[in-house]
């Protein structure tokens, strides 16, 4: 393997102090190699999202490491940060509430070359460039974010994120908003920019068939921890892991058929698991 | 690949118009506009607009009568103009207003923005000390300094525009704290901005809207109030004011109570210009993100004849398709024909188009549809629950063979809950939060039968357990805060199905949950509706749940229904280019993608 | 439940102090011998006012000034006395309190019995009422309480002779006669926040019949009626309190006004003759007093929202 783009070492993030310190992430360790995609699969509160959210600098690290190209990132300050704002980009779930409504397309995707210095005529070229690299008509760089569709709002926050060449870009559910015929095109979009430019993915998802189709090694989070992670292939064709196993025979797949058998296999694994389940509906609050 | 069109959901849509042109194109607001206007110009050339000096004394003229002298609006108690007095009051009005707005705004914005961004210790600090300011009798107070000290009107005015300031704090920090959240201003974040660009140019940009519109009242507020004050005989006696001149006419009472007009009305046009402003920005920069009023769509509805005339016109159309094409009762559910729309403009824009659907008894039937399909718009116009703005045109609703559609209101809701039900997509949002889930089941049983307290709660606890809630004891007590997401949407099935009913319609009822909790929650509908023979009409966007838990699907797009057919038969041979498209999109069978090799040649399908 | 109470009420004390502490801050600023000066004739020597200074405690920093008059309220229940007709502070307050709690009782009264209906009517009937309410509320808005307060006199008393113009009969006098000398007076405060409470209800009342779970309570057979009465309404009070509160406030600082107009003599009218004569323990004491009434309605509006609102109890 090539040396890793991005490592986490032992990650522990902790929101709130004091007696309502709440910790989220219990030593999280993953790397990504220059130009792979890796997929993060979990349930809502495993600590996927504040994973992402600790890489980008948008969550407390109380202990552990993020090295960067060696550098540890995981306490830079705002200068250190906008340095690397160069390298490390983000796309959102949520394509309506990630563009700020009252700035035009215009506005949106040239903050991010202002704010690195880039020079107004230089950045006006560059912004036409993006547009078409998402196709996107370069007509829409006067208009208003809530006049695009949800796919289109995506494109445009795509377009930022690769506004200053970045190495890595973290997808934060990036699909999970769109309608199905949305969600293939934008997947498609993504990898073939990977492939254009040998850009880096975190890629989150709760998804696992989005995950597998875009992820080349995809992890598995549970309450705060990794507990699988392998070749995209094996961990969703052949889980090791109980969870991933329940996760996997959950999933739902527009097969009648393959459902019927995957019912059957939940069953089997809903028996082993009973008393487990029970556990957790009753730690829930 | 990409160079595709999007797909026809996703229109692009076009609506803007600058926040001035949709000002002035509203007549109130530009009335309101040119008024204040020539205010400000007679303050600003008051001495050249006058027709004498405020303070001349023709004795003769004490109290004489509006347009009989030289005296437009008649003379003041010591035989002075009250129209030059007026024009000569202007001046302070305007500057007390301005000077009132301004020291209220910066103080209120600058730490609202601090306080809502930053939060922490500032914060809590800054919301302490304006908390006291606001319970501080601010009047009172500046009624004490005032005859202590002597206070010119400009520091009155800027005293009680940092008593206004909590106001302006508590708003501009409440709309922060809701922007700081925004996804926006992390991607701003991520890209490096500094904080002090990030609060000046989105966290202003975005919150600008309501703090012009409160700036256009506090300038009313701060008007009236520097009027009350010399009202009551504080400020500078010497300057002629509204509220000096209001005061003069008071003690005038009851020899000529006319005098209190002009003042009054300088007075309250302004304030009313200000209020109208206030209004008209309000529709003009809100307006621009939010859907016209309920009211507007009723008046549409209503008084315009184009509209109506469509209505009926397809209402013939539809109702003769109905009697044209269905002579057998025997489905539990059968939709024919079904038209809704939203009027708009004299034009009804169909959302849901000449769907006809069945639903058997014992029968699931997935609806599956892309967002704008339809789907769900066509549930609630079964269930006669459309929002008050729609309309349905045409076509036929009939339960067990009778017509649903036309029912008085408390006929339909003998039907609901009973015979027919409804579970919804987010769990969440459709529990009330001020009421514990116990009472809200409670009130769907007592509103079908007339059932006494304790069966009532009986009944509910029973149904809670049945949907598999570990402690329905617990639950029952709970707080819809106080119980998860996957639990809620277990509640919401308890209370769909309590009444046993024939019909069931479910909302996207497991999008909003877990992979493995959405199982659960499907299983659980399942085994429901074999055990009370329910037909349940099923809409989601998800091929899989539909290949999960459905015998039939019918597919829509925009509007309209493309195909129909067992699950087997439309998933394996499907007909539609649409249901095709769906279908290619699932990525259910595409390849893993197989790990990045050493060369870094990454390798797809 | 209890712990919230306390912790609210400790709230209120805080803000009582800093409120008074500021207040006195601001009064007693001037320095001992200016405020002597002040409330003695114009014939004191410099010495006989440098006396009397020093004999209220004037000349003293200001801090220990405020702490003494902390510590007589406290332990012994008194604001000190009238620099001008030597009269206990707490008895002038006792006094002039009637007509300024009338006001504000009345005037509350008047706003919940008008303002929630006719939001209620506005929100669920619309048309006409909807559209008087909008008129109702841009024109109140845009006359001031003084305004409507000299128009009601003009109207009322002057033009129909209906009620008296001025004046203030106590409640032990009878109801009647009581009603009659408020009434005007408290309309003139209250329509202010009748159209303000009507359009906050109105739009608490639009939102809430948008929300999901009304559709969903609908789907099991619960009638309009019924989720507009028992859920729009119930999730409208706490809102509602809120605002109310907040007219409290208005309400007191519109008196003082009004207190004028109809020659009422309430704490705002003193609050104005004693600043005016320089009589500082008075102000204070009004100050002090409002303060007290305005943390009490906060306290009450807490506790009632900490009923209706499950989630507030939490924090």
């Amino acid at each position: 393997m090539t040396e890793p783009l991005l490592t986490t070492e032992d990650l522990v993030v902790t929101y709130g102090r004091g007696r309502r310190a709440h910790q989220v992430l219990h030593g999280v360790s993953v790397c990504v190699a220059p130009g792979e995609t890796l997929g993060l699969v979990g349930e809502s509160g495993s600590g996927k999202t504040t994973l992402a959210r600790a890489a980008l600098g948008l969550a407390p690290v109380s202990a552990g490491r993020i090295l960067f190209r060696g550098e540890d990132i995981a306490h830079v300050g705002p200068r250190d940060r906008r340095r690397l704002a160069r390298d490390i980009q983000v796309v959102f779930q949520d394509p309506y509430t990630s563009l700020n409504p009252a700035m035009t397309i215009r506005d949106i995707l040239t903050e991010p070359l202002v704010a690195q210095g880039v020079p107004g005529d230089k950045a006006r070229s560059r912004v036409l460039e993006l547009l078409d690299r998402v196709a996107m008509p370069a007509n829409s760089l006067d208009r208003y974010s809530r006049e695009f569709s949800g796919g289109q709002r995506q494109r445009i926050a795509i377009a930022r994120a690769l506004a200053l060449d970045p190495t890595f870009v973290v997808c934060d559910e990036p699909v999970s908003a769109l309608d199905l015929s949305t969600q293939r095109r934008v997947l498609d979009l993504l990898i073939e920019i990977q492939e254009r430019t040998s850009v880096a993915y975190l890629f989150i998802s709760h998804d696992l068939a989005v995950v597998r189709h875009v992820s080349h090694r995809v992890a598995v989070m549970l309450r705060g921890e990794i507990v699988e992670i392998g070749p995209s292939a094996q961990v969703t064709e052949h889980p090791q892991h109980p969870y991933t196993q329940r996760l996997w025979a959950a999933n739902l797949v527009a097969d009648p058929d393959e459902q019927e058998r995957r019912r059957q296999v939940r069953a089997q694994l809903n028996q082993i698991a009973a008393d487990a389940a029970t556990l957790s509906e009753r730690t829930t609050p | 690949m990409t160079h595709e069109l999007e797909a026809p959901g996703e229109q692009v849509v076009i609506a803007r118009k600058s926040v001035w042109r949709r000002l002035l194109h509203n007549p109130l607001s530009a009335a309101a506009i040119v008024y204040l206007a020539i205010v400000v110009l007679v303050a600003v050339f008051q001495s050249w607009i006058a027709p004498f000096p405020p303070e001349r004394v023709v004795p003769t003229l004490t109290n004489v009568s509006p347009f009989g002298s030289e005296y437009f609006l008649g003379g003041d108690r010591a035989g002075r103009d009250i129209l030059s007095r007026i024009i000569a009051g202007t001046r302070g009005g305007v500057l007390s207003g301005i000077i009132m707005a301004s020291v209220a705004l910066s103080i209120g914005i600058v730490f609202g923005l601090i306080a809502g961004y930053f939060g922490k210790v500032f914060d809590n600090v800054a919301n302490w000390v304006f908390s006291v300011l606001l319970a501080a009798p601010g009047i009172i107070i500046l009624l004490a300094l005032y005859t202590l000290v002597d206070v010119s009107m400009p520091v009155a005015m800027a005293v009680l525009g940092v008593i206004a300031s909590p106001g302006v704090f508590y708003l501009v920090r409440t709309l922060t704290l809701n922007v700081r959240n925004e996804l926006y201003v992390d991607a701003a974040r991520v890209a490096g901005l500094s904080n002090v660009r990030i609060v000046g140019r989105h966290v202003l940009l975005a919150i600008k809207g309501p703090i012009i519109i409160l700036a256009a009242f506090l300038c009313g507020g701060a008007i009236s109030a520097s009027a009350g004050l010399e009202f009551i005989g504080l400020g500078n006696p010497a300057e002629p004011s509204w509220g000096s001149i209001l005061n003069d006419a008071f003690a005038n009472l009851f020899i000529a109570p006319w005098q209190l007009i002009w003042p009054g009305l300088a007075l309250g046009l302004t304030m009313a210009a200000l209020v109208l402003l206030g209004n008209g920005l309000r529709d003009a920069i809100e307006g621009s993100f939010i859907k016209p009023s309920l009211r507007t769509w009723r008046a549409e509805v209503t008084g315009l004849a184009g509209a109506a005339a469509v209505v009926r016109t397809l209402g013939v159309r539809g109702a003769s398709k109905a009697q044209a094409g269905s002579p057998e009762t025997s489905h539990l559910l059968q939709i024919e024909w079904l038209q809704v729309g939203y009027p708009n403009g004299g034009k009804l824009n169909p959302v849901v188009d000449d769907v006809s659907l069945t639903v058997d008894k014992g029968e699931i039937v997935g609806l599956v549809g892309e967002s704008g399909s339809g789907k769900t718009q066509t549930v609630f116009a079964a269930m006669g629950l459309l929002p008050d703005n729609a309309v349905v045109a045409a076509g036929s609703v009939r339960l067990d063979g009778a017509e649903l559609l036309g029912l008085p209101d408390d006929e339909f809701a003998q039907v609901r809950g009973s015979r027919l039900a409804y579970i919804p997509q987010e769990p969440m949002s459709n529990l009330d939060p001020a009421f514990t889930v116990g009472s809200q089941l409670m009130e769907g049983i007592r509103a079908q039968s007339s059932t006494s307290r304790a069966e009532a709660k009986r009944l509910a606890l029973a149904m809670l357990a049945r949907v598999g809630i570990v402690d329905p004891a617990r639950t029952f007590k709970s707080y819809p805060h106080e119980i998860s997401g996957g639990m809620a949407q277990r509640v919401l099935i308890a209370g769909a199905v309590m009444g046993k009913p024939h019909l069931l319609f479910a909302d996207e009822p497991t999008t909003a949950l877990d992979v493995t909790v959405q199982a659960e929650v499907l299983d659980l509908l399942r085994d429901l509706q074999r055990e009370y023979g329910m037909g349940l009409l099923l809409v989601t966007h998800n091929l899989g749940v539909v290949a999960a838990v459905c015998d039939r699907v019918v597919v829509m797009r925009l509007g309209q229904v493309v195909e129909q057919g067992t699950v087997r038969e439309v998933f394996s041979h499907p007909r539609h280019e649409y249901t095709k498209m769906l279908l290619d999109s699932v990525l259910d069978h595409t390849e893993a993608r197989s790990p990045l090799t050493e060369e870094g040649g990454p390798s797809d399908d | 439940m209890l712990v919230y109470t306390i912790r609210k009420l400790l709230t209120g004390a805080v803000v009582f102090v800093s409120v008074t502490a500021l207040t006195f801050f601001l009064l007693f600023a001037r320095g001992g011998y200016e405020i002597a000066r002040s409330f003695l004739s114009d014939t004191a020597t410099p010495e006989q006012i440098n006396a009397r200074a020093e004999q209220l405690g004037l000349l003293r920093p200001i801090p220990a000034q405020y702490w003494d008059w902390l510590v007589e309220l406290v332990t012994g229940a008194s604001l000190g006395r009238s620099y001008l007709t030597n009269a206990p502070v707490v008895d002038v307050l006792m006094n002039r309190s009637p007509v300024t709690i009338s006001l504000l009782v009345v005037s509350l009264v008047l706003t919940i019995a008008m303002g929630i209906p006719l939001g209620v009517v506005a929100a669920t009937r619309g048309g006409l009422v909807d559209r008087g309410l909008q008129i109702f509320s841009v024109t109140v808005q845009a006359i001031p309480n003084y305004g409507l307060g000299l128009i009601l006199v003009l109207v009322f008393a002057l033009g129909l002779h209906l009620l008296p113009a001025t004046g203030f009969v106590p409640l032990s006098r009878g109801f009647g006669p009581w009603l009659a000398t408020i009434i005007l007076p408290s309309l003139a405060i209250a329509l202010g926040s009748i159209a303000f409470v009507g359009a906050q209800i109105r739009g608490a009342m639009l939102d809430l019949m948008r929300q999901d779970f009304v559709r969903t309570l609908r789907s099991r057979g619960v009638s309009r009626r019924s989720t507009v009465f028992k859920h729009a309404l119930r999730s409208a009070a706490p809102p509602t309190l809120t605002i109310l509160s907040l007219q409290v406030i208005q309400i007191v600082g519109g008196s003082v006004i009004v207190e004028r107009i109809y020659a009422l003599p309430g704490l705002g009218s003193i609050a104005l003759s004693a600043g005016n004569s320089g009589d500082l323990p008075v102000v204070l004491g009004v100050v002090a007093w409002i303060v007290v009434i305005i943390v009490a309605v906060n306290l009450i509006v807490d506790v009632l929202n900490g009923f209706l609102n499950p989630k507030a109890r939490v924090r």
